[in-house]
């Protein structure tokens, strides 16, 4: 199992590796550092003076890969894909272009944004499971045709309306909780709970389908027959059988969600004001700040392999014939 | 007047080829004829894909594009013709000019008076403070309190010559498909109500703002149906960008296995573990910067929301490939173990032969899939996109720039419901179709779910 | 046969149809089930045997309505009780077994806690009482040390293991009837008969009253009392086992046990030039251990065999699942990579040629699978499917090619009718015509025949290889035919293979191998071939 564990980890670097040569590629060879300086700078204060000055002062005046001017093994540790792209891998995120430390900004961000996406993640599956566990009982009837119609529905309704959706009933109309906003003190989860609310709520559509689905597929199964000829009542055999074995493509399919629960949810963390690591990303979007959008994918790459690692050792531990002895 | 072809006109147009050209090499197959033949002979099926239709129809209007000559301006004797700044579509003359009734700023659905409280003067020259009239709402009117019978009065007109247009163009398909076992005449109660709806919005349109005007003073009802052009377009080019990448990566892992399967594996790794919106955002800024640099390329304002809009559907298209190819790549290595297979090897036949007649067809199910069912969420995602700023140009409409603009008025008072509700139809509508329309499909053409219903 | 025993079970005019179809499945199927007695049921896939037992215990898919009959319990009517005594009937009253123990018993729950689950529906024991019933069970249906494989989980048993595990299972609320839907199916020959004994013991020690279903006569043969034969969900024929194989009165039921093979009857040796030779051939597929994925060790799927086949000779290749035997096919067709030996056709060494130079000799080496479904690409015609092998490695005249298809539909007794048609469009015998029909296009000098026959209804895989033996004499082809049926080799094949985990064990001419074997194992495989004409003689039920 260790082995195996070491041996995921080893995959991990060329494709981190390739992570970054593509990011490198997009931000500093197809978008050369004087374009970011013109677009940083603004089309009025474009000087070739003040461009070779924002280069240097941001150290993006070396050359790209390979620096003829330095002395030996600093030929190639004196670029910019050296400096910006490949000490990422230290968790050396140096400072955004604006001059703040981002290593700082994400630790602090880290907070906000678990408190706001664990709760949504867990309530969701827990509310998923059981709403489909309930439409499996009315299977092969019109009430669950209607049902599966309602969560396609759900579908195919905009997040974006979920979130206003939910902030001008709950909040504006019946004022029960603030609109936006967070205190690391205090009532906090007074802030939580729309949030997590309207990130449920927008997903039951899609997850309890899904759910429903699996339950389905493990109904066909021929063991649930067995169940049957053995004088298991429909209940027992629903909660004893057919559960167990769905919870494993469940349990499997979520984990891999898991690390990238600490990115948080860009477009919640915006509109209810959360100052957590999505709203960071979409302030680095809408402000063109590479440095930190460069950052947060390295990070959220390291996320999503840790979360492959995480789904290959859960199909293990939940499915007796998949564990290794 | 003088046409403008579009690069995304073009595309789309050569997209609705193809796939006319894709159905009817299809119609050969009598399993994907049976197929076909299980999504149609449902209700749902025939709604869905007729208000499909009805959508991608919009859609193909409006990317028949031209300028309109300008009238010679009197006293200059130049033979040359100038040419509008505004480029004008198809549906935009079939609208009646709907698009050309502004107003000053916000009013409410039927509203004959403005939103917002202005300074004007009375005929003695005073100042007061009242809502002003609007300029293309309810000036035939005698007096406001007419206005409700008025809608009325022209509803029953319009519905009146909605159900004559609609008796001709059904009756011209009953008299071919009346034998036919399919359940046409749920699609012809939808293209019944479609009909009645337009040519209502059309004739009713003159006179008032059927889904009131937005802060710029837009007709809203204007607005969403532009929208349909660009989320219909989207969702069906960037699949289109991305089915190529997929199915040739995919096929080539499954089928050659060893280094090429670890190569292709490596790359969609890499790609999915990238987080999606960042690499998105990241990649149409950078788009940005460039047309920002290279002002010159594009002559009309129009052009340039083009081209942004074109790359972002290849922005999306070479970003989302992953899934599928993982998907085929399965698939193709379960279908390079059958015995077909093994067959077409021990007769000695040539890989490419084997990849186009045996590995490919027994893919396609797939990719369909894969196509309707991605279409939605391409849609929804826009929405997304637009909103946190890297989506479609301002210039260009779309119900994301729509939602974009009308979420800071929940918090005036009163609320300004119109847009959002405007933008949240239109949407609704195609992606239920879309969505339901890609569950038949599913069901008929998943190998699992048809033995299900075989076997059972 | 006298009343000499009481009736358990009472099935009458038992009527199923088809809820969307409309198509009727069970047209008024009525028998008795009397203790300590194995009543067979037996038919073809398709005839209605497994609804029937699914159908008496209100167990049908949804897809199924009864639509009429009665079944009795002793003086409980089936059909009038509500859904809750239904579940205490089964299990308790009446137990089933299904085919594929490996999918029927649940993966995630270990062995033990599934018979307990049976115990706890229906009696008070709890706790240790409980555990020590599960392991007596075990022990009586022959698992050896209970209380380790009490805690085992189902895929980490044998299908044999699996299948006790099922019969415990069954057994453990000491029911009176018990239904057993292809018990022994799955499994490998020596294990059925195994299983088969157990059952048949059971039946007498505990005065079950057994509904067996089942497609195989031998099965019939050797363990029941009383059969019925299906055909189109009507009982076409029913009597004691002894009177219906002396003399079966249907048609039908003539060709099932005409299907069963006569052991007396052999090729005369062969003798001629050699075709194709294998000298000691190896095919190892690596194990890949550790953080670097170094090659630990190999599976040998082969493992060092040697044999040839003369031109016109047909030689059997026989095992049971897992031997090997169908990897060696794959690599004399060169779709498998040998890691050591020679494979010489015609004095060629055929195994290290590349694609080009290796396509002469696709011409002479074909193929034919044992799934006729799977081996036709079901978007292409049949006329596709034929032309494929001729396209690629023969250049033929349009005319010539119109001919050839003909002439070949019309030899496999198919009609060039046929050609247009889709593979879905026929059934599994004549799409294996097909299969024939398409190798032979090629005009091939060996035909390697993996399983042909095996997922085909007895009544036709006779016609078959009946089929086979004709085109061998008519075109002088020879065959490498891999089986894992004894009973099928006795005229067909000239030569007999026994292969045991990718060794060859012994190999002889088929009068040596099925009267005098010499290696243990092939032993053991013949006798669990089922012989008509022995079982006459050495009949069980005591008459």
């Amino acid at each position: 199992m260790l082995i195996y564990i070491i041996r995921r980890l080893f995959y991990a670097i060329p494709i981190l590796l390739g992570v970054n040569l593509l990011t490198f590629t997009l931000f500093f060879v197809v978008n050369s550092p004087d374009d970011m300086a013109v677009s940083q700078l603004g089309a009025k204060y474009v000087t070739p003076e003040a461009i070779q000055l924002w280069k240097e002062k941001n150290g993006y005046d070396r050359p790209l890969f390979y620096n003829p001017d330095a002395a030996g093994s600093d030929s190639l540790t004196e670029t910019i894909f050296f400096s910006k792209s490949l000490r990422l891998f230290a968790f050396d995120f140096g400072r955004s272009e604006s001059g703040r430390d981002i290593t700082t900004d994400i630790s602090t961000r880290m907070w906000p944004s678990l408190a706001v996406a664990v709760p949504s993640f867990l309530v969701g599956i827990w509310v998923n499971i059981c709403v489909a566990l309930l439409v499996v009982m009315f299977h092969a009837t019109r009430l669950d045709r209607w049902i599966v119609f309602v969560f396609v529905a759900m579908m195919s309704i905009s997040y974006l309306f979920y979130i206003i959706g939910g902030q001008y009933l709950v909040a504006k109309t019946w004022r029960l909780v603030p609109i936006s906003g967070f205190h690391a003190h205090g009532q906090f989860w007074k802030f939580l709970i729309l949030p997590v609310l309207v990130g449920v709520v927008a997903g039951i559509g899609a997850g309890a389908r899904w759910y429903r689905t699996l339950f389905l597929e493990e109904a066909n199964q021929d063991y649930v027959r067995t169940a049957r000829a053995k004088g298991a009542s429909e209940i027992r055999i629903l909660f004893r059988h057919i559960l167990p074995n769905a919870l494993i493509p469940i349990l499997t399919g979520i984990v891999v969600l898991i690390p990238s629960l600490f990115m948080g949810g860009l477009l919640i963390e915006s509109f209810f004001g959360i100052p957590g690591l999505g709203s960071y990303m979409l302030d680095a979007i809408k402000s063109q700040d590479f440095a930190i959008v460069r950052s947060m994918v390295f990070i959220g790459s390291i996320l999503y392999i840790i979360g492959l690692i995480l789904t290959d050792i859960s199909y293990t531990w939940a499915d007796p014939r998949l564990r290794l002895d | 007047m003088k046409p403008l072809l579009l690069w995304s006109d073009l595309l789309i147009y050569l997209l609705v080829l193809m796939l006319c050209l894709f159905f009817l090499r299809l119609r050969g197959d009598p399993q994907t004829r049976e197929h076909w033949r299980r999504v149609f002979s449902t209700r749902l099926g025939m709604v869905t894909f007729t208000l499909i239709l009805v959508y991608v129809g919009i859609a193909l209007l409006d990317s028949l594009h031209f300028r309109r000559a300008l009238e010679p301006v009197e006293g200059t004797q130049s033979t040359e013709r100038f040419y509008d700044n505004q480029v004008t579509s198809a549906l935009d003359v079939m609208l009646a000019g709907m698009g050309e009734r502004f107003e000053r700023t916000y009013s409410s659905p039927f509203a004959l008076i403005s939103f917002a409280k202005e300074n004007m003067k009375d005929e003695n020259g005073a100042l007061y403070r009242d809502f002003p009239q609007l300029e293309h709402a309810g000036r035939h009117l005698a007096t406001p309190a007419d206005r409700w019978t008025d809608v009325l009065k022209k509803s029953i007109t319009a519905l009146i010559w909605g159900l004559l247009i609609s008796a001709v163009v059904v009756g011209m398909q009953w008299a071919f498909l009346r034998r036919s076992s399919l359940p046409w005449y749920a699609s012809w109660l939808t293209q019944t109500a479609v009909i009645c709806l337009a040519v209502w919005l059309v004739l009713i349109s003159p006179y008032y703002h059927v889904l009131g005007t937005d802060r710029g003073g837009a007709d809203v009802a204007y607005q969403s149906i532009k929208g349909v052009r660009t989320a219909v377009l989207l969702g069906t080019l960037a699949t289109l960008i991305m089915l190529p990448i997929a199915v040739t990566l995919g096929v080539m892992a499954g089928y050659f296995k060893g280094r090429v399967d670890d190569v292709v594996q490596y790359l969609y790794t890499t790609m999915s573990s990238i987080p999606g919106i960042l690499l998105i955002a990241a990649s149409v800024l950078l788009f940005q910067v460039y047309i920002d640099l290279h002002p010159d390329f594009f002559s009309t304002g129009m052009e340039k929301a083009d081209a942004r809009f074109i790359a972002l559907c290849f922005i999306l298209g070479v970003t989302s490939w992953s899934s599928l190819c993982r998907l085929i790549r399965g698939e193709t290595l379960k279908i390079s173990q059958l015995e077909f297979v093994q067959a077409a090897h021990a007769f000695g036949v040539s890989h490419s032969r084997i990849v186009t007649r045996h590995i490919l067809p027994n893919v396609v199910h797939i990719i369909l899939i894969t196509f309707v069912l991605d279409f939605s969420s391409l849609v929804l995602a826009e929405a997304v996109l637009s909103y946190i700023g890297v989506g479609i140009d301002p210039a260009m409409g779309s119900w994301g720039n729509m939602i974009n603009s009308a979420r800071s008025e929940l918090s005036r008072e009163p609320v300004v419901w119109w847009t959002l509700s405007g933008a949240f139809f239109f949407m609704f509508v195609l992606v239920l179709a879309a969505n339901l329309f890609a569950d038949l499909v599913r069901d008929a053409f998943d190998p699992r779910t048809g033995s299900r219903v075989a076997t059972a | 046969m006298t009343a000499r025993s009481s009736v358990l079970m009472q099935v009458h005019n038992l009527r199923v149809k088809g809820l969307e179809t409309g198509a009727t499945i069970l047209n008024g199927v009525s028998f008795e089930l009397k203790a300590g007695e194995i009543f067979a049921l037996v038919g073809e896939s398709g005839s209605g045997k497994s609804v029937t037992s699914l159908a008496a215990m209100r167990l049908l898919p949804a897809a199924l309505v009864i639509t009429g009959g009665e079944v009795r319990v002793a003086d409980l009517d089936l059909f009038e009780l509500p859904e809750a005594d239904m579940q205490t009937v089964r299990g308790e009253r009446v137990a089933m077994i299904f085919q594929n123990a490996m999918s029927a018993l649940n993966p995630v729950q270990t062995v033990g806690e599934q018979v307990a689950e049976t115990l706890r529906l229906h009696t008070s024991l709890r706790g240790s009482a409980l555990r020590q019933r599960v392991l007596q069970l075990f022990a009586e249906v022959g698992i050896k040390s209970p209380s380790e494989r009490y805690s085992f989980y189902p895929h980490q048993l044998s299908g044999g293991q699996q299948q006790r595990v099922m019969i415990a299972m069954a057994l453990a609320c000491e029911p009176d009837i018990l239904i057993a839907d292809e018990p022994t199916t799955a499994l490998d020959v020596t294990i059925q008969q195994q299983v088969l004994a157990l059952i048949k013991g059971l039946t007498r020690s505990r005065q079950l009253a057994v509904l067996l279903i089942t497609h195989d006569m031998s099965v019939v043969r050797n363990t029941a009392d009383e059969v019925a034969v299906m055909y189109r969900g009507e009982i076409i024929e029913q009597a004691a086992v002894d009177a219906f194989f002396r003399n079966p009165k249907e048609a039908y039921s003539r060709r099932l046990i005409e299907a069963l093979p006569n052991l007396a009857d052999f090729h005369s040796a062969f003798e001629g030039e050699a075709l194709l030779e294998l000298d000691d051939v190896k095919v190892h597929f690596p194990i890949r251990k550790g953080i670097l994925q170094r090659i630990s060790d190999y599976v040998r799927a082969v493992d060092g065999v040697s044999l040839s086949i003369g031109r016109g000779e047909t030689y059997a290749l026989v095992g049971e699942s897992g031997s090997g035997k169908s990897t060696l096919g794959r690599a004399i067709l060169n779709l498998d990579r040998i890691s050591a030996g020679n494979i010489t056709f015609q004095g060629v060494p055929i195994h290290s040629l590349n694609r080009r130079a290796l396509l002469p000799y696709r011409k002479k080496i074909q193929v034919i699978f044992q799934n006729p479904f799977s081996s036709m690409n079901p978007r292409l015609t049949l006329r596709e499917i034929i032309y494929e092998g001729v396209d690629s490695l023969m250049n033929l005249s349009g005319t010539e090619r119109e001919q050839r298809i003909t002439v070949l539909l019309d030899r496999v007794q198919l009609g060039a009718e046929f050609s247009q048609r889709y593979p879905h469009e026929l059934s599994g015998g004549q799409l294996q015509r097909v299969a024939i029909a398409r190798a032979l296009a090629v005009e091939p000098e060996l035909i390697i025949c993996d399983e042909p026959t095996s997922a085909l209804d007895v009544s036709i895989r006779a016609e078959v290889l009946e089929l086979l033996q004709e085109l061998q004499s008519e075109f002088g082809v020879s065959y490498l035919f891999i089986t894992h049926d004894l009973s099928i080799v006795p005229g067909l094949a000239h030569r007999v293979g026994v292969m045991q985990s990718g060794r060859l064990v012994e190999q002889g001419t088929a009068e040596e191998i099925l009267t005098r074997p010499q290696h243990p194992y092939t032993q053991a495989l013949l006798a669990s071939v089922p012989r008509v004409d022995a079982a006459e003689s050495t009949d069980s039920t005591g008459e």
